[in-house]
């Protein structure tokens, strides 16, 4: 058994910054690269594009990301695990194989984590008891049925697990739990068993800490951001992860940020519920049993994390479509810069009364004075404002009055309050509202299959 | 003596569906006495109205001087359904950082 293994965090999302992955490969030594792709939102995107053309549907930055960094995870032997495969993980991994030829790789071994795509079995999963109803409003599924656009289950890291003992190299997944990208390797090297709790869960919590990538070494730090060194050559952080459950949070040296008791404290507290009970497909984890100590020198030891049982369940994600919408934007400059937002905005709304449109709801917010903390905005003095940005979104379930709102905006240059800018994108297009059904299924009923493919 | 909670405390917050996840960390003890006792649920349910239109949940990590609260029905229908600019309530911990609080000294 090896006695530490250095896990790196390489992908906060897709969208990240591209030479993460890189930087973290040849900065210093790293055992694992894991990297996240998978936001809700993504999985109804990725669908689109796969119902479009059979071959998409995963992550395309990855087969660019290996032109680059095959040959030397090959050279280091760096384990890449992924949630990048989206709803296509065959179609992403054949694409890496092509890569692996192109550049004259002569052996690589592929992972696969099939079986959390349920789109095309929603109803023989009802049919066999699952009933779906949505975990927070307890509605039916039937709902929403004949909408949706894509349905995953979450798994965790036992399936991962299984595709590195079967020898995989890269392992590539669909919609696999972020943290159980970091907790597999420290299964799959350490040889935690299934009811080590305790250690699953501290596994969990340094997957939790590397999961949104810099945001634990210093990216959008709410303390004292402006001591954060060199945030443009931001370091991503690494777990330096041992047999016995205790983790150091780290980074690479000479790299910007910052990893401190605050940075990784920040990151544990984001977008977290009760934290007595973190639950995930491998364990529930007690985020008020977590140990941090600041060691310096931008490593944090996380100690002493309890956990428990995992439930029967494996939570789905739905994504189904729910009308339109569309947001448009105006700048007024001084003088009377918020005074003449308001002005058209209420022009704006009598022209859309006018037009009988129908719409679920209209939004107005006023950049620069309260699109962020809506009541608690300081009011401002009319006399030092020097723009506002004028922000109306609609939302309706009728395309056509959503499409007429986009033609109502433009207008206001010419029809309403001076001294406005800002219209050069052109009239925005209605764009399809994809909602969210999240809900739970026995763990009995669907299984995690891993393929392997190699050269 | 007045103080920010800004002066006391930092945090994070995100989405969780329609419910904004706040979380409000203490640079010290003392910090974490003063938020566990000021911050209640009242306190918070106050401070958002008009911004958070339900429940307000709060739970104890006194392991890192913590607080995360659940604002329930917060974003205006969560991550891809609403049409407020921070659909994803990224800055509503720097909300809770201007709730002014009354230190006795």
């Amino acid at each position: 058994m090896k006695e530490k293994i250095k896990i790196a965090s390489g992908q906060g999302f897709w969208g990240d910054l591209i030479d993460a992955p890189y930087h973290q490969i040849i900065k210093g030594d790293i055992d694992y690269l894991v990297m996240d792709y998978l936001a809700e939102v993504t999985m109804s995107i990725l669908q689109k594009q796969k119902n479009k053309n059979p071959e998409l549907g995963y992550a395309k930055d990855i087969p660019e990301l290996m032109k680059r960094i095959l040959p030397l995870i090959k050279e280091k032997n760096i384990k890449v695990i992924t949630n990048g495969g989206g709803v296509n993980p065959i179609a992403c991994a054949n694409a890496v194989l092509e890569v692996a030829k192109n550049l004259g790789i002569k052996n690589l071994k592929i992972g696969i984590v099939l079986g959390d795509n349920i789109k095309d079995n929603i109803d023989s999963f009802i049919s066999s008891g699952a009933q779906l109803r949505n975990m927070e409003t307890d509605e039916s599924i039937e709902l929403v049925k004949d909408r949706i656009l894509s349905a995953n289950v979450y798994f965790g890291a036992f399936p991962i697990v299984e595709a590195l003992q079967k020898g995989a190299e890269i392992v590539i997944t669909g919609r696999t739990t972020d943290t159980g990208l970091t907790l597999a390797p420290m299964i799959y090297e350490f040889g935690w068993s299934e009811i080590d709790y305790d250690l699953l869960s501290a596994g969990t919590v340094a997957g939790h800490i590397l999961e949104c990538g810099a945001q634990s070494s210093g990216g959008n730090f709410l303390g004292d951001w402006q001591s954060i060194p060199n945030m443009a050559e931001i370091g991503f952080p690494i777990a330096e992860a041992y047999p016995n459950g205790e983790v150091i949070i780290t980074k690479h040296p000479n790299t910007g940020g910052r990893v401190s008791f605050e940075t990784v404290a920040e990151q544990l507290l984001y977008e977290i519920g009760d934290p007595k009970s973190y639950i995930t497909p491998d364990c529930i984890a007690d985020f008020t049993s977590i140990k941090l100590e600041d060691l310096g020198n931008d490593r944090v030891k996380v100690y002493d994390v309890k956990g428990f049982p995992e439930t029967e369940f494996y939570k789905v994600s739905c994504s189904y479509s729910d009308g339109y919408s569309a947001i448009s934007t105006l700048t007024y400059s001084w003088p009377q810069a918020l005074t003449k937002a308001k002005a058209a905005d209420e022009i704006l709304r009598k022209r859309l009364a006018n037009l009988l449109l129908q719409f679920d709801e209209i939004k107005t917010e006023f950049v620069g004075y309260n699109s962020t903390h809506g009541p608690l905005a300081v009011q401002l003095d009319e006399e030092n404002i020097n723009e506002i940005m004028l922000r109306v979104g609609v939302r309706s379930h009728d395309y056509k009055s959503v499409e007429r709102f986009g033609k109502e905006i433009a207008p206001l240059i010419l029809t309403g309050p001076p001294a406005v800018t800002g219209f050069a994108g052109g009239r925005p297009k209605p764009s399809e509202v994809v909602a969210y059904w999240p809900a739970l299924i026995s763990k009995k009923l669907v299984n995690p299959n891993i393929e392997i493919i190699e050269l | 003596m007045k103080i920010k909670l800004l002066d006391i405390a930092h945090g994070r917050s995100g989405d969780k569906g329609d419910a904004a996840n706040v979380g409000i960390i203490a640079y010290d003890d003392n910090g974490y006495n003063i938020i566990k006792k000021e911050l209640t649920v009242e306190n918070v349910k106050k401070h958002f109205a008009g911004i958070c239109l339900g429940e307000v949940e709060r739970f104890e990590l006194p392991n890192l001087k913590a607080l995360n609260f659940l604002l329930h029905n917060t974003l205006g229908g969560g991550g891809t359904v609403s049409l407020k600019h921070d659909a994803q309530g990224k800055t509503l911990a720097a909300a809770l950082l201007r709730m002014e609080i009354e230190i006795y000294e």
